[in-house]
């Protein structure tokens, strides 16, 4: 007998499932709400190697979810506490123990050596960069997310013609400020512990090939009344583009999306704004070379536009761009004192940004 | 006989949700995405600086796609929580 006995017996699975199992490779990103139960339920599954990818360490707050830990491994290292916690039960599976945060640097070294990768981080710059390099690599992804009392669960598989990613529902991040306060919202321990094992399911179905699992698709949960509500969508090729093209591309693009900093936006992003009502200006005098070779451009020289920062008020969106790009750092600074909770941006790099970046790419067509 | 009015229903998850006020409202004389946005930008002006995407009858939608009398409509923010 074995401890997957109770596994195997099950109509459709079988042991060459359960061997597909013992074969795998997870690695799971976020020992965290998220990553608990995933990691529990996978080792009790049988994964045969399981990475475990978390920098940060146990505080006290996070006993009421993150059920891998206790009181005596407050200060400790997730990724280490969560490891000694699985050897333990486990002696026959390999697990690694990664106790850093994942970053361009290190990403595509680690993400190369498994097969399957779940995304249980708790921040949009972690997550679109786990995306970007699943594409790259074509590593299938399982994500899930939860806000309140609710959760989102998707499965995207870059390796399968047609396969998805997060970028083809979400093609850029939200901007800093739109997301609430950066301070953790509440959340009973109950809800991620759902959607982990969610999340470990789908785990189990890409793996094993048994049922269909989430590929294409949204899933939605709510604890509250248990509604479930899925949504399907298919690859954008257009939006392939907002994915670096290369490993060295990947490595230096900047995922950084902090809540401590003015709130800077890259050029693709927004010049990708499409409501109607969003402008892009440029700060700089007048006399200062070159314009933005774009449509519907607003000048609007620093030292007036801070006379009279209402002048905005009309708009939606507000994205400010001058020389280099630290002149409208000072200048959202200063309009988010006086217009507080007005969408203000600063467009990384100035006009000499989107100069080098479209010189770049006239080079690369040719 | 009387006409009927167009309507669809508009579903809301996360924090689009707490914007509107409610999980499920009715709109009506809505044809389009362009004009489904407009007319939640209109009455819920906090949503024009949230990122969301649309689903028509449980598909995501792209563009200014049309919305035929009767739909179900999602909007459907990102979520990062973990």
């Amino acid at each position: 007998m074995s401890r997957f006995e109770r596994q195997y017996i099950l109509s459709g699975f079988g042991l060459e499932a359960q061997q597909k199992l013992q074969n795998a490779t997870v690695l799971v990103i976020g020992a965290g709400g998220l990553g608990c139960p995933i990691l529990l339920y996978l080792a009790a599954a049988g994964i045969g190697k399981i990475g475990i990818l978390d920098g940060d360490v146990v505080s006290l707050s996070n006993l009421n979810r993150q059920v891998l830990f206790g009181k005596n491994d407050i200060g400790k290292a997730k990724a280490s506490v969560a490891a000694d916690y699985l050897r333990n039960k486990y002696s026959e599976l390999e697990i690694i123990e990664i106790p850093e945060f994942i970053t361009t640097a290190n990403a595509l070294e680690i993400i190369s050596a498994y097969e399957l990768i779940i995304d249980g981080t708790d921040n949009f710059s972690t997550r679109y960069l786990v995306n970007d390099a699943c594409v790259l690599l074509k590593k299938p992804l399982v994500f899930g997310a939860i806000y309140e009392h609710e959760g989102q669960i998707l499965v995207f598989n870059s390796a399968k013609e047609g396969g998805t990613n997060y970028r083809d529902l979400y093609p850029n991040p939200p901007a800093a400020s739109e997301i609430p306060n950066c301070n953790e919202t509440g959340v009973l321990g109950v809800l991620p512990g759902i959607i982990g094992v969610m999340m470990a399911t789908e785990a189990i179905k890409v793996l094993t090939g048994y049922a269909e699992s989430l590929e294409n698709k949204i899933l939605f949960f709510n604890s509250l009344n248990y509604q479930t509500y899925t949504i399907d969508f298919n690859s954008n090729p257009e939006l392939k583009s907002l994915i670096p093209d290369s490993f060295e591309a990947f490595e230096s693009k900047d995922y950084s999306l902090s809540c401590e900093t003015v709130p800077t936006v890259d050029w693709d992003f927004a010049l990708s704004q499409s409501t109607s009502d969003s402008i892009i200006v440029d700060i700089r005098e007048a006399s200062e070379m070159p314009k933005l070779p774009r449509p519907n451009v607003v000048c609007l020289p620093m030292s007036k536009l801070l006379k009279d920062p209402k002048s905005l008020l009309a708009s939606g969106e507000v994205f400010l761009f001058c020389q280099s790009g630290i002149r409208s750092l000072k200048v959202v600074t200063e309009l988010q004192k006086v217009l507080p909770g007005k969408s203000i941006y600063s467009i990384k790099g100035g006009i000499t940004a989107f100069l080098s970046k479209h010189q770049e790419s006239k080079t690369h067509g040719n | 006989m009387e006409t009927k009015e167009k309507k669809i229903t508009v579903k809301a998850f996360g924090m689009i949700a707490e914007k509107i006020g409610s999980g499920e409202i009715q709109l009506s004389e809505i044809s389009t995405i362009e004009e489904l946005r407009k007319s939640l930008f209109d009455q819920f002006s906090e949503l024009k600086n949230m990122k969301f995407s649309i689903a028509i009858n449980k598909k995501l939608a792209s563009g200014n796609a049309p919305i035929p009398d009767g739909s179900e409509i999602a909007l459907l923010p990102p979520f990062s929580g973990g």
